[in-house]
């Protein structure tokens, strides 16, 4: 084999070890332990003429250490009621986890009624950063 | 090996480590709520029932005090037993403070709970623990204000429990909702919370 050809072979090799190195042994840091939501204006009103447009997901996933504080606003022109408590027009409820668990909350801004908020532990094994990372770059590809 | 691959592997290695040595996550800070926390903070709702003690039920009566509001029912098997025992451990807890801390707790139950099997249920937990009782228009009326959902659950037998939304509401001494705490915290959250309120 060719010296040239080795390198071409093995650069590649270096750079994805390298990138799985980086991504299993890097601690994850994001801007903000925020994860936003918000209620659309004209969710009741969109609602009330028949259209059972989701606005929320149905779930959604937070982790802990990492983004841990669930951050909903109302920005519609009714009260909606999520989980624990009602939120008037323009207010804004931000919830901290500290557990893991599968929460499941009572939430107006959903066709369904329900949501489901599922916690998880840190990930700090590194292969559970891996996968943390892709899933998370995954879904932001996916918008 | 060629020593230009070992230096560029080695170099490689050197930037993972650098880049692997964050500085420590901090804690949040202590000033920061258990519970959930609503922002612009705005006046609890008042609710007008009749009071366990005999007196009004009102939220304005309440003033000048950090008040627990929860919704329940005497015959309740799990959920409100948990939560108002939770509610005197944390009361316990805050030693002398828990004289400016009133629980309050709203039946959803009209039609079994009145306000001597209030007070009874209640004072098994807390002798200073205040019910609010009332019609079926006036209970549903209150349940609005706070967005609690609650479903007759009916029973082979013919006799029934009731689900029902099971948050605690966090009120300041001036009567403003300013953090609901969901089912299922410890005491220590609690304790933790009220020393903020009590502080404010």
């Amino acid at each position: 084999m060719s010296r040239p050809f080795r390198i071409t072979l093995l650069l590649p090799l270096v750079a994805l070890l390298c990138a799985l190195a980086w991504a299993g042994f890097t601690p994850i840091h994001v801007a903000s332990r925020e994860k936003l939501f918000e209620i659309p204006r004209g969710t009741y009103a969109r609602r009330m003429a028949g259209d059972k447009v989701e606005i929320l997901p149905a779930k959604i996933r937070l982790t802990l250490g990492i983004e841990d504080i669930l951050l909903l606003r109302n920005l519609d022109e009714v009260p909606q009621v999520f989980g624990p408590t009602i939120m008037m027009p323009g207010q804004s409820f931000r919830l901290p986890f500290e557990r893991a668990a599968s929460y499941q909350f009572v939430c107006s801004a959903h066709a369904s009624g329900q949501m489901t908020i599922e916690v998880e532990d840190e990930p700090v094994m590194p292969w559970e950063r891996i996968r943390w990372r892709v899933r998370e770059w995954r879904e932001k590809k996916a918008g | 090996m060629n020593p230009k691959l070992a230096r560029f592997g080695i170099s490689l290695l050197l930037g993972i480590g650098v880049a692997a040595a964050a500085p420590p996550r901090l804690s949040p800070p202590d000033d920061l709520f258990k519970a959930g926390t609503l922002s612009p903070v705005m006046p609890a709702p008042e609710i007008a029932l009749s009071g366990t003690d005999g007196k009004p039920f009102s939220m304005a009566r309440f003033r000048g005090k950090v008040v627990l509001l929860a919704f329940g029912f005497s015959n309740c098997g799990e959920v409100c037993p948990i939560t108002l025992a939770t509610l005197a451990g944390a009361r316990k807890k805050l030693g002398a403070a828990a004289g400016d801390v009133q629980v309050v707790y709203v039946t959803v139950d009209p039609e079994r709970d009145d306000a001597a099997q209030m007070r009874k249920f209640l004072g098994s937990f807390d002798p200073t623990f205040i019910g609010g009782v009332g019609t079926r228009p006036q209970i549903d009326s209150a349940q609005k204000s706070y967005g609690i959902s609650s479903s007759k659950i009916v029973h082979a037998d013919g006799s029934y429990s009731i689900g029902h939304s099971s948050s605690i509401y966090l009120i300041d001494r001036t009567g403003r909702l300013a953090a609901v705490m969901p089912y299922g915290h410890p005491v220590d959250d609690f304790v933790h919370d009220l020393k903020i309120l009590l502080r404010g």
